[in-house]
């Protein structure tokens, strides 16, 4: 305890000793700007991915899905003569997806989840105090899928430094979901209705809140680095009810999972400027739950600008996860274990991502904005169970006049 | 050992980098968050894998998934 008291006592005052500064009386007056359009985004991709562990089939089973994302989001901001600056920004998505797993809900005929529309808009404001370096916001959320809606808020707060080489944030979030209990069959005890009621018994809800702490420090002219701990806490129903289950004895049952679930991931990015053409953006992660399961994540990217205008940039992630110990293949669970799952997903595994992004940096001008960048970003993933999927990511930035 | 992790890179940086040195920090492969083409990765691997956040995304709930 006294060690832990010390280490907070000294982090506290490296802290302070940061932002350290000679007071002195600030007349700075700011400029004057009335709410003008800031910055847009628009990303379109498409995913697809194939496996043969499909958890709705109890861990055998075509895992075949491919799903095409939409997202548009804007930002507008405004600012007085005293350094407040005002930002309001609203996104849109719009994920449309077919599946080849979730089809089998039902053996005979298609089921409502062989394809469905996920939409999801949001909303977030933030205020800038240019003199203090505080940032404070919230945003809110919302979430609608053929088997749940989801509705959520956060608030998040940041300080920097003076000099702009520390910036400290919290950021908080809570979630809460309306999950619809559709049984697959076999298992279910209502199959009467048509195709979107059939199997479908009652709801259940979940809460997820979760708290992130970061520190962001500029280290040298080329160097800068976060460090983000986060802490996560989700509560109701967290195993999804059309998963089924074929226990050691061969009866079918469905997926059974805690109620609760408290996570704890740990993440650190480092960016360097290498030389003035390659950068070198790195980022590591460590996670572990109360389920039993940890992973470490390794990402690395080396963005190397060919021109002004073209910048290419391959990267790769590795993965290695311990799987929880719920977790059990096909026909091999104890028909007795009270918590139990076959979703390959919370499996022991390693998986790869390898790609490499394209951007090209337009910088037309128009009269209203700016189209800034086009950027594409190709990669596949591999797991070792045999998943693998490839993903093609396109955006388009816009930015303010 | 967060802490001690912390205090560990206040030490390094002890040195302010101003203003006019800032034209590598401000380049846009720089930035610390993620990009907006890299969401929509996270947003299947939150599916396909058990881990989730400390990345700027989200730590779960919202999805119907982990």
């Amino acid at each position: 305890m006294v060690k832990i008291n010390l280490f907070s006592l000294f982090f506290l005052f490296m802290i302070f000793n940061s932002y350290a500064q000679i007071i002195k009386l600030d007349t700075v007056m700011y400029e004057k700007k009335k709410l003008t359009f800031e910055e847009a985004n628009l990303v379109n991709s498409y995913y697809s991915q194939n496996g043969i562990h499909s958890a709705v089939t109890g861990g055998i089973g075509s895992e075949k899905l491919t799903d095409v994302s939409n997202t548009f989001d804007i930002k507008f901001s405004k600012q007085n003569q005293f350094g407040i600056k005002k930002t309001y920004g609203a996104e849109i998505g719009v994920d449309y997806y077919s599946s080849a797993s979730s089809d089998k809900i039902d053996y005979k005929v298609s089921s409502a989840s062989s394809s469905d529309v996920r939409f999801y808009p949001s909303l977030n404001y933030s205020r800038e105090n240019l003199k203090s370096g505080v940032t404070t916001g919230g945003q809110v959320s919302f979430s609608s899928e053929w088997d749940y809606k989801s509705f959520g808020g956060g608030l998040h707060f940041n300080k920097s430094s003076k000099d702009k080489n520390t910036d400290i944030g919290f950021r908080a979030n809570a979630f809460y979901d309306i999950y619809t209990l559709v049984i697959a069959e076999g298992l279910r005890k209502n199959s009467s209705g048509g195709r979107r009621e059939k199997g479908v018994e009652g709801t259940s809800p979940r809460t997820s809140l979760d708290a992130s702490l970061s520190l962001s420090r500029v280290m040298t002219p080329r160097l800068q680095m976060s460090l983000i701990l986060d802490i996560a806490y989700q509560q109701g129903l967290l195993s999804t009810p059309f998963h089924r289950l074929y226990t050691s004895d061969g009866a079918l049952t469905k997926e059974i999972l805690p109620s609760s679930r408290f996570k704890l991931p740990i993440g650190l990015r480092v960016n360097w400027m290498v030389s003035d053409n390659i950068t070198l953006r790195s980022f590591y992660r460590y996670f572990k739950d109360d389920w039993g399961l940890s992973s470490h994540t390794m990402q690395m990217e080396v963005p190397i600008r060919l021109s002004t205008y073209f910048v290419i940039g391959p990267f790769a992630r590795y993965y290695k996860q311990s799987g929880n110990k719920y977790f059990g293949a096909y026909q091999t669970i104890d028909p007795t274990t009270e918590f139990k799952t076959s979703d390959y997903d919370l499996s022991d595994f390693t998986s790869t991502h390898t790609g490499v992004s394209l951007k090209y940096n337009l910088f037309k001008a128009y009269k209203y904005f700016n189209l800034n960048a086009l950027e594409c970003r190709a990669g596949y993933y591999n797991r070792s169970d045999g998943l693998h999927a490839g993903i093609v990511t396109v955006s388009l930035q816009f930015r303010g006049n | 050992m967060i802490f001690s992790i912390m205090t560990i890179i206040n030490l390094i940086a002890c040195k302010s980098v101003g203003p006019s040195d800032r034209q590598y920090l401000s380049d846009s492969e720089m930035q610390l968050a993620i990009k907006k083409c890299e969401k929509m990765e996270l947003n299947f691997m939150l599916y396909r894998e058990g881990s989730s956040g400390a990345n700027g995304g989200k730590s779960g709930g919202g999805c119907g998934c982990n």
